[in-house]
């Protein structure tokens, strides 16, 4: 993959408070909330990165401030490389970050769906609904204290609910899941079997 | 005067033969060989229903080949996926719209018991939500695998009293 080797220094003169990221690919920017858009519409209107690849999110925890990170991946399609941008948001408990759709159309859904998954508001939006879980769905499944296996809650129609009467379950983990340990040493972190399984000697933890 | 006429009696010279059977077993007869499917495809085990459906396999050869899209005009629905949360309430409704009798294939391992998706999105077996009558295994199952299936089922009609579903809720 080429680098654009004159973006970094042409971003860093035009925008001080954007800072490099540490990168193994494409060349990165960390920018403060409120100056994000600006730099991304500079980077589209004129470094040529006209395409959205992604807009998605990085929960760091909630022991860690500022916990929500959210990361913009733009394509030029005329240099045929690539730049990601990330900017920390400002409030862990209410995190929001100003909305790229007024920049890409396409960031609607990208948008929506990093909402749904972490919660991170997007102040702007046309239309900020959750895109994959139903609209009534309690929970941010992406971020870090919701576990993998989900928490009971209702399903989405009430007269089915009322019908059927069961909800959404928490799924047996049968072994797994199959995760790292993040803080531990290399040997000890290697994704590996936390056996979370529920049955008679072992019981479902509430 | 008009004469009795001599035709009204049952002519087997004409009419042909006649077969004297159960009720239970002529319905059952029926049903069993026109099980028209209501197509639930909702992930990959529906590229293996269609295979199913199409010349190789020829599942027309078991009086099942008309997929319905209505839940009105069918009788058998194949779940054939994935069964997230969100779309359970939408399955579970589209088979209480099937008129009775109505019977449910769990097509593969994501339908049975959620298969790989041990997850908050992932209904963990269709089951929860509407009765079925046969499982299949596999990931997706072959093909063959929905025939046996069809097969089974159609042996388990042929073995139920006829009416016993007609008026039952389930």
């Amino acid at each position: 993959m080429t680098t654009d080797a004159a973006l970094p220094p042409a971003v860093s003169q035009q925008f001080p408070s954007a800072t490099p990221r540490p990168s193994l690919d494409c060349p990165a920017f960390n920018v403060p909330a409120d100056g994000a858009l600006a730099l991304l519409q500079y980077l589209r209107d004129t470094q040529g990165y006209d395409f959205l690849m992604d807009v998605t999110a990085i929960d760091w925890s909630a022991e860690v401030s500022p916990r929500f990170t959210v990361v913009w991946h733009l394509y030029s399609s005329t240099k045929h490389t690539y730049v990601r941008i990330a900017a920390d948001c400002a409030s862990d408990a209410e995190p929001a970050m100003p909305t790229a759709t007024g920049l890409w159309a396409g960031a609607d859904w990208h948008e929506r769906e990093t909402y749904d998954m972490f919660g991170i508001k997007f102040t702007g939006h046309p239309d900020l609904r959750r895109i994959l879980m139903w609209d009534a769905y309690p929970y941010f499944p992406l971020r870090k204290e919701f576990p993998l296996a989900g928490l009971p809650t209702e399903m989405s129609d009430a007269d089915i609910n009322a019908e059927i009467g069961v909800g959404v379950i928490s799924a047996p983990m049968a072994g797994g899941p199959f995760v790292a340990t993040p803080g531990e040493p290399m040997s000890a972190a290697e994704p590996r079997a936390k056996d979370e399984a529920w049955n008679e000697k072992h019981e479902k933890p509430e | 005067m008009v004469a009795a006429s001599p035709e009204v009696t049952y002519n087997s010279k004409i009419e042909g033969d006649i077969t004297v059977t159960r009720v239970d077993a002529a319905i059952n007869w029926l049903r069993t060989n026109s099980m028209w499917p209501m197509p639930m495809g909702l992930a990959c085990c529906a590229i293996e229903l269609m295979a199913t459906a199409s010349s190789r396999f020829d599942i027309a050869r078991f009086g099942a080949e008309v997929m319905r899209f209505s839940p009105r005009q069918s009788d058998c629905m194949i779940v054939a996926g994935t069964v997230t949360y969100k779309m359970a309430p939408v399955v579970r409704r589209i088979y209480d719209q099937m008129a009775a009798p109505k019977w449910v294939i769990a097509m593969g391992a994501c339908a049975s018991s959620g298969g790989m998706y041990r997850s908050y999105a992932t209904l963990q077996g269709v089951d929860r939500i509407i009765p079925v009558d046969v499982y299949v295994s596999g990931c997706p199952p072959r093909p063959e695998a929905l025939l046996d299936a069809l097969m089974k089922l159609q042996a388990k009609v042929r073995g139920e009293p006829a009416l016993k579903k007609q008026f039952s809720a389930a």
